[in-house]
């Protein structure tokens, strides 16, 4: 790997011994020279463009600065992670609707991504109404488009759900109708605290064992009941620690009121039908880039393995997935992009997401165009940096390191 | 060199367009184009509503044509450009459409940023319910779920109502009126809230109307009308003296029927409004027989509203505050002189 000591002499490496030209001769400074010019001209331009757009802006009371964040909004949302009510401010909207985005961004990646690769594996089976359903199942969602399959989700699930008065009882104090799943609300007690540390460290723990373990079969051969002990660490312990806290938490059980259940968590039936029409929508792009990342790995890998005596499930999971993963992780980030993106689409089903709070009612509301479309894009944007550079990471110690 | 001569050129149309939207000749623009862009609904019974054939009807879509019949004495002249609730101001903003004209309701912050034409129907808000819930009142309401059209007044209106009678709900809000009924039809709702008249025409989409009914309590105050962009005054004449001609013909006995009898008229009022007398047309940038083309192509007040949302339609709401001023109504218009 190392550069080999005599490297012959390279002419660019050595701008002493250039020929001296004048400079606007010179290539290289010829280039700079105009790569500054060409800088110039655009920012001049960029500038010029926007300035007039603010001034023309500000002359149709269209763009006024981002004041407004702080006003009163008047207008209510059901889903809200955090407190809110229609005495609080837009900039508390905002963060509503973010909130709200990130919350099925967020579990339509993790669902999209174990369907996905589920059902990727599946169209590779060699049981072949497994294959052939997965390959329905990919054809159907991927050639129709995701508005209307969000559409069928949600007018499905809510026509299907009884009506309030007829809530279906789950057991557990959860019920289900039309306005959504109503589950016991938890309520902390003294001490909850302590059980979520030990949790926490449990995770820890785990992983630090995991990592010994794998050195110590790196180094010796000798495996370790890593399974076992995690379980123990992050089951186990909490569960220790809730008991001898003396069960710090009760739940507050919904009950039936005139209209609909009372009190209680409200799981939202456009949530349900917006988090299930992207999770199966975006696992069938997963699952076409898993089978493509899985047929990428060549075919004598398999072989060579089962003449080794390994059975395809280890097979699978210890030599061709991480080897399909070089693959796979690239088109994997794009969909989980296009997943955040397509989150947009909320506003058809009345799913209060950034998009339908901000760049709706709040936009609306304040006539404010140019700046909440500005917040908003740069929020996408920003979500998507994130998750390019996350993935880059994970891609980059996925990559295929050679020995 | 020639990407530099790209980006120039990109810089140079950027600038551009952010500088086209400020003008403010709106008449001189429509006449040069030789058409009305007219903002309306995407589909409100009894106020713009497209058929299968594209034929628009309707009270707002009627103002357009008379706006047109006024500029071009052809009432054809309109592009109708359809706009959901949340997407009809930045359509107005843009310059995309000349005239909003699509129940909107004239609010203090919509004024400071635009302008409002006088009001052509008045309305206010109320509820939908299902028969079978036996509710006699809004105030029954308290705890129900309700859903709503985002970016409109009603999101607001709800909030405030709600609040001041210290009741709980939970709002479902959708972008379009099309999913915002559907799902109350559903049953996702307990109630549909939205201005009375759009109650009454949506009613009639829902699977069973005759199950539904309209809650006898009005929430708030909603004087629809048309909107223009601000800085244009003269432009802001041709809208107001469209509407104030079909009030005055109407309050005159002025109908398309009779219309060219009338002009024979000797009665000075009528002879100023058809413009037989006076050049008040052309004050405004229109010519002298404005009113005359309205009222022959697309009716006075009275025939339009009947015609739309009144007896003759399906929609059967009863003139009552949209009567003219001297019927008991708030309909009142500035006399032509
Ligand atoms: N007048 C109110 C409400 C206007 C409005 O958009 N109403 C709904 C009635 S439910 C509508 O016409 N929707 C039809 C559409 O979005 O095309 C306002 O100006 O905010």
């Amino acid at each position: 790997m190392s550069e080999p000591a005599t490297t012959p002499a390279d002419p660019r490496l050595a701008p002493s011994e250039k020929p001296q030209v004048a400079f606007w001769r010179d290539p290289e400074k010829r280039g700079y020279f105009f790569q500054a010019l060409l800088f110039l001209v655009v920012a001049f331009l960029g500038y010029e463009a926007i300035a007039n757009a603010v001034d023309n802006l500000t002359r149709q009371k269209m763009a006024s600065g981002f004041g407004f964040l702080n006003q009163i909004a008047g207008f209510d949302i059901n889903q809200t992670l955090i407190s809110y009510s229609n005495t609080s401010t837009y900039g508390r909207a905002f963060f509503v609707g973010l909130f709200n985005t990130f919350l099925v961004a967020g579990l339509g990646i993790v669902l999209a991504t174990l369907i996905g690769f589920s059902i990727g594996v599946a169209r590779l089976s060699s049981n072949w109404l497994v294959a052939k359903l997965a390959a329905f199942y990919v054809e159907i969602v991927r050639n129709t488009p995701l508005l209307l399959q969000l559409l069928f989700w949600y007018f499905l699930l809510i026509n299907m759900t009884p009506q309030p008065r007829d809530s279906v009882s789950l057991g557990l104090n959860t019920y289900l109708n039309n306005r959504g799943l109503f589950l016991p609300q938890p309520v902390l007690g003294n001490g909850f605290t302590a059980v979520l540390l030990t949790f926490v460290a449990g995770l820890i723990g785990a992983w630090l064992y995991r990592r010994r373990a794998h050195a110590l079969q790196e180094a010796t051969g000798q495996q370790s009941p890593v399974g076992l002990v995690s379980l123990g660490l992050i089951v186990g312990l909490p569960l220790a620690a809730f008991f001898a806290a003396g069960m710090p938490l009760s739940f507050n059980p919904p009950e039936l009121g005139r209209f609909n259940i009372r009190g209680g968590v409200q799981v939202f039936p456009e949530f349900v039908a917006l988090l299930t029409g992207l999770t199966i929508y975006t696992a069938a792009f997963i699952a076409e880039n898993v089978r493509a990342g899985i047929q990428a790995v060549s075919k004598g890998q398999t072989e060579a393995a089962y003449a080794l005596g390994m059975r395809p499930g280890p097979t699978l999971d210890l030599i061709i997935i991480p080897q399909a993963m070089r693959v796979i992780i690239p088109p994997l980030t794009n969909q989980y992009l296009n997943l955040t993106k397509n989150s947009t689409l909320a506003v058809a089903i009345g799913y209060p997401d950034l998009w339908q709070v901000f760049a709706g009612t709040v936009l609306n509301q304040t006539n404010q165009a140019i700046e909440v479309i500005a917040i908003s894009m740069a929020v996408y944007l920003f979500l998507s940096i994130t998750t390019s550079l996350a993935m880059n990471w994970y891609n980059s110690r996925k990559a295929l390191v050679e020995r | 060199m020639k990407t530099l001569m790209k980006s120039v050129a990109l810089g140079v149309t950027v600038a551009a367009l952010a500088a086209g939207a400020a003008s403010a000749q709106t008449l001189a623009q429509v006449k040069a184009r030789g058409t009305l862009q007219c903002g309306s609904n995407t589909g409100l019974a009894g106020f713009g509503q497209p058929d299968a054939q594209g034929n628009w009807t309707g009270l707002d879509v009627d103002f357009c044509r008379a706006v047109s019949a006024a500029i071009f004495n052809d009432p054809t002249k309109v592009k109708f450009v359809p706009l959901s609730a949340k997407d009809r101001f930045p359509a107005l903003q843009s310059g995309e459409i000349d005239v909003l004209s699509r129940n909107t309701t004239w609010t203090m912050s919509r004024d400071a940023a635009f302008e409002f034409g006088p009001v052509v129907y008045y309305d206010g808000q109320g509820f939908l319910v299902r028969k079978k819930m036996k509710i006699g009142s809004a105030m029954e309401l308290s705890g129900a779920s309700i859903c709503v059209q985002q970016g409109t007044t009603t999101e607001l209106n709800i909030a405030d109502y709600f609040r001041s009678k210290n009741m709980k709900y939970e709002i479902v809000a959708f972008a379009a009126l099309d999913e915002t009924s559907k799902a109350y039809d559903s049953g996702r709702c307990d109630a549909f809230s939205a201005d009375a008249s759009a109650l009454y025409a949506d009613r009639l989409r829902l699977a069973n109307p005759d199950d539904h009914v309209v809650l006898p309590e009005i929430i708030s105050k909603e004087p629809l009308g048309p909107m223009w962009r601000q800085g244009d005054s003269q432009w802001g004449d041709v809208i107001k003296w469209t509407h104030y001609a079909m009030l005055t013909a109407e309050e005159l006995g002025i109908n398309q029927a009779n219309v060219d009898e009338q002009l024979k008229s000797t009665a000075p009022d009528v002879k100023r409004l058809l413009g037989t007398e006076g050049n008040f047309g052309e004050q405004i940038g229109l010519t002298k027989d404005w009113a005359y083309r309205i009222i022959k192509h697309v009716g006075n007040y009275g025939e339009v509203f009947e015609k739309n949302v009144g007896q003759n339609s399906r929609l059967k709401i009863a003139r009552g505050v949209n009567g003219l001023w001297n019927k008991g109504g708030l309909q009142f218009a500035p006399p032509v002189r």
